[in-house]
């Protein structure tokens, strides 16, 4: 199963080798991870998307629990969270399929970003299924490049 | 204070009193510190890898943080091994590495390696300082770091403007890092639900790993296991950890484990687990581990717990405390009586397997049998001694055929399994036990692979003995070769071994040989008794196995025999 856990970590240099160091050393899987400084400056916030049976992910917790740098780990899958992923997509924009391109950027909500003669660059904020949605409509339009931040989470309410 | 003189200056107000070390380009300075102050003695190794080993052969026999220091590049990464071999073994040791000067660090420059790059999986945590200032605070938390909770090695990197350069001297009175606060305490209703599971069993067995020696939880482990009459096993690394004379004890267990802790472990309704875990060599097929077995799991480290076995009561926190508090459930009450008759029958069937199973070999009167030389060790040395090993056969008959009645006697490479760890681990461990009896018992194989430090021992007047129990092979390796590739010694036999008694002599140490059955006793008898190192060399029969063998991805229960 697909798990988004938060990780604070010590904002120094290295922390990020030991994170990624412990998933490669271990064998574990990273599908998207995206870093950057919290409220606090000497605090950083990995967001990390992994995926794994029970035993995995208790044991990706418990390893990332016990490097020095890691200040605390928190698994948001079953939190109720607003998570989002940031998308970039190059597309065709033939004269046959502009009208169709900018129609999809409208009901996503989305954004051109960069215009050229044969292709628009599309922006686009939203969680995974969103993202996943418009690419896949995308696509038979013709996606030349996609660029995706990875999915960052913060836990709803409190 | 240059950094140099902040670095010598805090080993000593932490209590290090001996680094195990060897000089360079990038520690001059703090070699030319060293050379001035009288606080903290320093022992030139003869590679880096022995000084490793000393410092953890220090810490192992002591149960004091080991140091060490070692210059760049080469230097620091000589070190890995010795730093993976502690890392496996949760052994607390510190290493400082010099790095070249910051603004070159990525440079290639001359003798530069990432050694805290390289050694990143190897270590509880490391260090690069990057300023002056900072030294003093990272060597005390270097220091807490790894001699609390779970040990190990730390490592702390030092470039070279950092120890030129100055800054005054402030060394923390506490270590606070929000990132690390390792659980003591057990929790009192995990502790409850595992005394009420196990007083429900009726096969209950105590596995105990080398945790209860890094908690000095020893005498604990002993009163509970009394109390309630539980049979005891050890891994490897727990071997002392329980009185190897006590009747409760059954000996090792796992892949060269004896038969009856083997079948107690399959046969078992609960199994408490102490400070151990689970490795591959103990369980064997680990989906036929133990199957009857409820399982409680006492750890330090939460990522123990669960990682190989599924485990029915995990307990996170330090064994001293659990067991006292199991202690406290269970002590003077009737029931402890009345629970150690009703598993009467369970400690008759292990006494059984015990009596009809012992550990055993051919004995006769051709080649000398390593198992008998080991006997000798035990019975010349009363028990008394502190023994290293090397890895391979030599290992397994000094865990089988000596019996350690108390912890930080035995000093071996369990998880790395690192040939070349025993001699200069014996070194180490005789620095910090001066008056103590060290032993390495060696191969032919292992102890050239470290053998440059008779140098060290010869210098320092260290009084360590090595036995080499030489069968002129890379014996374990060939008794696999043996068993499962159809005897083809491919690359196991050592034609080419040197007169280790000529050797020993050239060092300065004295050699000894024992060439006939009837003259092991004799010869080890000199060899103790010499005054300085000793090396005794004893040419023993290369067809020799170890028995009980689990075979590699077998279930505990298919032994091979003798
Ligand atoms: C550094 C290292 N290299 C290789 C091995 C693999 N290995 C395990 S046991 C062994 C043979 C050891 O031979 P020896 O020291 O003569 O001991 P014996 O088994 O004959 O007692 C080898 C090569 C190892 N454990 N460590």
């Amino acid at each position: 199963m697909r798990h988004t856990i938060s990780v604070m970590v010590e904002n120094e240099f290295g922390v990020l080798s030991r994170v990624a160091g412990l998933f490669s050393g271990r064998g574990f899987n990273i599908e998207s991870l995206s870093v950057a400084e919290t409220l606090d400056p000497s605090v950083s916030r990995m967001t990390i998307v992994t995926s794994g049976n029970d035993q995995i992910i208790e044991q990706i917790l418990k390893q990332l629990n016990k490097l020095i740098s890691v200040i605390k780990v928190v698994d948001l899958t079953g939190v109720e969270t607003v998570d989002r992923e940031l998308v970039l997509v190059r597309v065709n924009a033939e004269s046959e399929t502009k009208a169709e391109v900018l129609r999809l950027v409208d009901i996503f909500r989305a954004k051109i970003v960069d215009v050229a003669p044969r292709c628009y660059t599309i922006e686009m904020t939203g969680d995974g299924g969103k993202v996943n949605a418009l690419l896949q409509l995308l696509r038979p339009i013709g996606i030349k490049e996609i660029v995706r931040t990875g999915r960052v989470a913060i836990a709803r309410g409190m | 204070m240059t950094g140099a003189e902040i670095f010598v200056k805090a080993l000593a107000d932490l209590g290090v009193d001996v680094v195990f070390g060897y000089p360079g380009g990038a520690v001059l300075n703090i070699y030319d510190a060293l050379f001035k102050n009288t606080k903290v003695r320093h022992l030139l190794c003869r590679h880096e890898q022995g000084a490793v080993h000393m410092a953890d052969g220090y810490a192992r026999a002591s149960g004091k943080t080991g140091v060490c220091l070692v210059t760049s590049g080469p230097g620091a990464t000589n070190t890995v091994t010795g730093i993976a071999t502690a890392y496996m073994d949760s052994i607390p040791v510190v290493v400082f590495t010099g790095q070249v000067p910051t603004l070159m660090i990525g440079n290639d420059a001359f003798q530069e390696a990432d050694i805290v790059g390289i050694t990143r999986p190897c270590t509880k945590h490391n260090y690069l300082v990057k300023e002056t200032k900072d030294l003093a605070r990272i060597m005390k938390e270097a220091f807490y770091i790894a001699s609390t909770g779970r040990p190990g090695p730390v490592l702390v990197d030092m470039p070279k403007d950092v120890l030129a350069g100055s800054a005054e001297y402030a060394l923390p009175k506490e270590v606070n890092l929000r990132g690390y606060r390792p659980t003591y305490e057990g929790h009192p209703r995990q502790v409850e639900s595992a005394v009420r599971l196990v007083k429900e069993m009726e096969r209950p067995v105590i596995y105990a790993g080398g945790g209860v020696i890094l908690s000095g939880a020893s005498p604990q482990l002993a009163e509970l296991a009394h109390i309630l009459g539980i049979p005891v096993t050890t891994t490897l690394m727990g071997m002392g950890a329980f009185p190897g004379t006590d009747p409760l004890y059954m000996g090792m267990l796992g892949m060269h484990g004896t038969y009856c802790a083997n079948m107690a472990i399959s046969h078992s309704d609960v199994i408490i687990a102490f400070g151990a875990r689970f490795d591959d060599r103990v369980t064997g097929k680990v989906d036929e581990f133990a199957p009857h077995a409820k399982i409680v799991h006492v750890d330090i480290d939460p990522t123990s717990i669960q990682k190989n076995v599924p485990v029915d009561i995990p307990i996170v926190g330090d064994l001293k405390d659990v067991l006292k508090k199991m202690i406290r459930l269970v002590k003077g009450a009737k029931e402890a009586a009345q629970y150690r008759e009703k598993i009467g029958p369970w400690r008759g069937q292990i006494e059984t397997w015990a009596t009809t199973h012992p550990l055993s070999y051919k004995r006769g009167k051709g080649k000398i049998k390593p198992q008998y030389v080991v006997e000798q060790i035990y019975a010349l040395t009363k028990g008394q001694a502190i023994i290293t090993t090397e890895v391979g056969q030599n290992q397994m008959f000094a865990a089988q055929y000596y019996k350690f009645d108390r912890p930080r006697t035995f000093l071996s490479s369990g998880g790395l399994g690192t040939m070349g760890y025993g001699f200069p681990a014996a070194i180490g461990a005789q620095v910090a036990m001066p008056d103590r009896l060290v032993i390495d018992v060696a191969g032919d194989g292992s102890i050239q692979m470290n053998i440059q430090e008779l140098a060290t021992a010869v210098q320092y007047r260290l009084p360590v003995k090595v036995v080499i129990l030489n069968n002129g092979a890379l014996g374990m390796v060939r008794q696999w070769q043996e068993l499962f590739f159809q005897g083809k010694y491919s690359q196991t036999c050592l034609p080419q071994i040197p007169d280790f008694v000529r050797l020993a002599e050239a060092y300065g140490a004295a050699g000894f040989r024992a060439t006939r059955t009837e003259e092991v006793t004799e010869v080890l008898s000199k060899g103790f008794s010499a005054k300085g190192p000793a090396v005794i060399d004893i040419p023993t029969d290369p067809d020799e196995m170890v028995y009980p063998m689990v075979p590699a991805g077998a279930p505990l229960t298919k032994m091979l025999l003798v």
